[in-house]
């Protein structure tokens, strides 16, 4: 399967200060493929998660060395806006964070910073985008009720339907479903293996079967480096290291 | 043993109790004594009178006891120096609590906290000695003791409540919403607008009611800057007699328990309404609309 | 359940050619509306806000350290050791401030004494007996209109109650009455804060091994709270010491010629005293230079207490944190 090359970590290194939370990652993303991380916790998976759209820069003291490439362009470099590089890396956390707003004016926020004002193309675009998120259905009626009072999961699926509408082309997911119970999950899984036909997916996951379940390639961290990555089948089934299988298995972790 | 120390439980509950309620009492005899001291004058004058009455000359023959100069006196620098002091304190805040680094916020923050522990007859004192000379020369004006100085001294006095309970109201609006606004390709300043701010404007509204109930109270600042006339002013220049600065100014020469002592008690019932309400409003706002912001599951 | 999953499928089958049209056919239009120029103009506008936020700080800052300017250069030439130690002469146009502050610290101290035991059991009972309802919200509300009701207003109340229904007198004690209650909801804030970081598992360990609720209290809470206890009652100290308004007509008076010599005495305070010869003492002008130096020695035995307080706070605040 010939896939068209979306993201390239080139040796990045990442520090906290003195910490230095990410060595030498070298890692390649594909156009619509969703490609899990994991990983014990610190391993440093959601850190290079968020190298990708640049989070990491609201915190102060880190340095990053090496490069990032999207679409052959280095994020790092410093004439990259990372305002609409945001943009174009949406990105979905662990814990569902809805504005205190309405539904509507969550998803519609990110449209009107982009400076669309046009009432109708706005509820157009939020229809769409409930509708890619698998919300729809459930809130069409009441659009106007604030966000707060949905259940877990749907907050969850907003804040995806939230990210689509300003139409980045790459999805960061940072354990989507580690604050949801099953059933919101098992939707959330069924989704996304929805969304990878149109977007790139990064997830980080600390739950091995949603690796397996929604993953094509599966990249393992531990204690900041890249052990293996590689197809998912192979990963899970077969993976070429030690360490790998011990994780996997569930030795450690 | 095991009964006495039950006993001894109960007793100490209710002690501590007994004295939780004494701020009850405290309100009640405060509010009593006020009502008590400041009713009689109204056997003498009328309610409407002393409220809109336009002249106060408690001591001449006849005496008259209209107090609206007062109030709009006091009206005139609070809502001035709030003017003022609501963006100083607001956009400080803003500040502090997202731009500043984490070091900075360590060092400006409790200088702020200072600046409110600074006794107000000292900076009335400023006000007199160094701020009234600079205004007469700038602005060409019989006294630099006027509205303008008392306000910009009072909202010197409420800028750091403003500040400093905002800048809890922001920093306390969870990072995940934050996050979740820049992640969509948001500016920070979009995010502080669109987010941060709406997410805490409960907080920030009784932060600003507040500081506002603090300048309508201060006494001493009123008294030493904004001049003392009991006119109805008619510029920013022109000087006022806020109902605090009355109170102080008069309470010692009022003979007890005559006229002028009980229209000034009365003028504190007035003073003590005002800043109820305030309160009132601003613990009813941080209740009904108590910070939301984290999302619960 | 099931409705949804078909949903989902559906979307599967047909929405997903929508998605794939959105981002074929509407990116065009994305990158119209979102130009260079907007993403130009809004960095602008960041800058400025920006600007405006650090200037607001900086005009507070400013503020602050022009007062502390002004008395401190003014104020340094007045203080001698003969100032510091000697009572007011001549009409108080020369001589020192030694009764005033005699005067204020008394005040103050008595005051507190008043404030920091009512200040510390109200806040035991609100933080760790009483149970939200009526009661409570009853309590809070009157704590929050007492820190709210304007310094002029107790001094009414002080001389209506204690001078003259109680018959003290303008004295010593009816100032640090009035004073206590105008003072205990800050002792009360302070010691709340001090209460509620003491981790629930050490009341939990406590009453496991069989304490009661007032030995867990008395043996566990209070003891780690004791810190930040303490800073409340500094605060008050300080905010007694820097009151005019309310002792004016209850315990400070013009000139005294003996100092206190009980706590039905009248005194002379240092913020009374400033305010007198600033407005009307004999020689106004004259007695600057000694206005100046009372200020000067009012604001650092204020600020000095509160920078203690403040300091030593942050320090609890981050030993709490870890």
């Amino acid at each position: 399967m010939d896939k068209k090359l979306k993201i390239r970590s080139k040796n990045l290194n990442f520090y906290y200060s003195q910490f230095k939370a990410l060595h030498d990652i070298s890692l390649d993303f594909y156009e619509n493929q969703a490609t899990a991380l994991i990983g014990p916790s610190g391993c440093g998976k959601s850190t290079f998660l968020r190298c990708l759209n640049r989070m990491n820069d609201l915190i102060t003291g880190i340095r990053v060395e090496g490069s990032i490439l999207i679409d052959g362009k280095n994020i790092y470099d410093p004439s990259i806006d990372v305002v609409s590089l945001r943009g174009r890396v949406g990105m979905v956390f662990q814990k569902p964070n809805p504005f205190p707003k309405t539904i509507f004016e969550n998803v519609a926020y990110g449209l009107k910073i982009k400076g669309i004002k046009d009432k109708n193309l706005i509820a157009e675009y939020v229809e769409k985008s409930l509708r890619a998120g698998a919300l729809w259905d459930e809130v069409k009626d009441r659009l106007n009720n604030t966000a707060l009072g949905l259940s877990g999961g749907q907050q969850q699926r907003l804040c995806i339907a939230r990210a689509l509408a300003v139409n980045p082309d790459v999805l960061l997911m940072d354990e989507p479903c580690s604050a949801l119970d099953p059933i919101a999950t098992q939707k959330i899984e069924e989704l996304i293996h929805d969304l990878k036909k149109s977007y790139t997916i990064i997830i980080v996951t600390h739950n091995m079967q949603q690796a397996a379940r929604t993953s094509d390639i599966t990249a393992f961290f531990y204690m900041g480096k890249l052990i293996e990555a590689g197809k998912t089948d192979t990963i899970f089934t077969n993976p070429a290291l030690k360490t790998t299988e011990d994780y996997i298995t569930g030795r450690f972790g | 043993m095991w009964f006495t120390q039950k006993k001894k439980e109960k007793f100490m509950h209710f002690a501590f109790f007994l004295v939780a309620a004494a701020s009850v009492a405290a309100l009640f005899m405060i509010t009593l004594f006020l009502f008590l001291e400041g009713i009689p004058i109204f056997e003498k004058v009328g309610f409407t009178e002393f409220l809109f009455g336009n002249y106060w000359y408690p001591t001449s023959e006849p005496a008259d006891f209209g107090i609206f100069p007062l109030i709009i006196g006091s009206l005139a620098i609070t809502i001035i120096s709030a003017l003022i002091s609501i963006p100083l304190g607001v956009m400080s805040a803003i500040y502090l609590a997202e731009i500043a680094s984490a070091r900075l916020r360590e060092i400006v923050k409790p200088i702020i906290e200072l600046m409110a522990s600074l006794p107000s007859v000292v900076i009335g004192f400023f006000g007199m000695v160094v701020v009234a000379p600079i205004l007469q020369d700038t602005f060409d004006i019989a006294t630099g003791l006027n509205i303008f100085n008392a306000s910009l001294m009072l909202a010197f006095m409420s800028v750091p409540t403003i500040c400093s309970l905002s800048e809890d109201a922001v920093y306390n609006v969870p990072v995940n919403l934050k996050e979740a606004s820049l992640a969509l390709g948001a500016t920070q300043l979009e995010t502080i607008f669109k987010v941060t701010l709406p997410a805490s404007i409960s907080g920030i509204s009784t932060a600003v009611i507040l500081g506002m109930s603090r300048a309508i109270g201060e006494t001493m600042v009123v008294l030493m800057v904004a001049g003392g006339a009991a006119m109805v002013p008619e510029s920013i220049f022109d000087p006022a007699r806020p109902l605090p600065a009355c109170i102080a100014a008069e309470m010692g020469e009022a003979p007890y328990h005559g006229d002028h002592y009980y229209a000034l008690f009365a003028i504190g019932i007035v003073l003590f309404v005002f800043t109820f309400i305030f309160n009132f409003v601003a613990d009813y706002i941080s209740h009904k609309y108590k910070q939301t912001g984290d999302a619960t599951l | 359940m099931r409705n949804s999953t078909s949903a989902a499928n559906n979307l599967h089958d047909h929405e997903i050619t929508t998605i794939h049209e959105r981002q074929l056919q509407l990116r065009p239009e994305f990158k119209k509306v979102f130009h260079v120029k907007i993403q130009k103009r809004k960095k602008l506008f960041q800058h400025l806000f920006y600007f405006l936020f650090r200037l607001a700080a900086f005009i507070n800052f400013a503020a602050l350290a022009i007062i502390i300017y002004f008395i401190l250069s003014n104020g340094l030439n007045a203080i001698t050791w003969e100032f510091l130690t000697k009572p007011p002469v001549d009409s108080m146009t020369r001589g020192g401030i030694l009764p005033c502050i005699i005067g204020t610290v008394c005040l103050s101290i008595c005051s507190v004494s008043v404030a920091f035991p009512v200040g510390v059991f109200s806040a035991i009972y609100l933080n760790e007996y009483a149970k939200q309802g009526f009661v409570l919200r009853v309590i809070r509300l009157c704590i929050n209109n007492l820190a709210g009701v304007p310094s002029v207003v107790y001094g009414l109340f002080g001389l209506a109650f204690f001078v003259i229904y109680l018959e003290m007198g303008v004295s010593i004690i009816a100032g640090a009455l009035t004073l206590g209650i105008m003072t205990f909801p800050v002792v009360i804030g302070s010691t709340e804060e001090a209460l509620k970081a003491v981790p629930d598992t050490y009341r939990e360990a406590s009453t496991g091994l069989g304490a009661t609720k007032l030995q867990t209290i008395l043996r566990v809470v209070l003891p780690t709270a004791l810190p930040g206890i303490l800073t409340g009652g500094i605060l008050g100290i300080s905010r007694a010491a820097g009151e005019t308004a309310p002792v004016m007509f209850t315990a400070a008076v013009f000139f005294s010629p003996k100092l206190p010599s009980g706590i039905f005495s009248e005194i002379m305070i240092l913020p009374y005293h400033i305010y007198v010869l600033a407005t009307a003492g004999t020689e106004i002008e004259a007695t600057r230079e000694l206005q100046y130096g009372t200020a000067l020695v009012l604001i650092t035995l204020v600020l000095s207490m509160n920078l203690i307080a403040i300091i030593y706070r942050a320090k609890l605040r981050k030993k709490t944190k870890i």
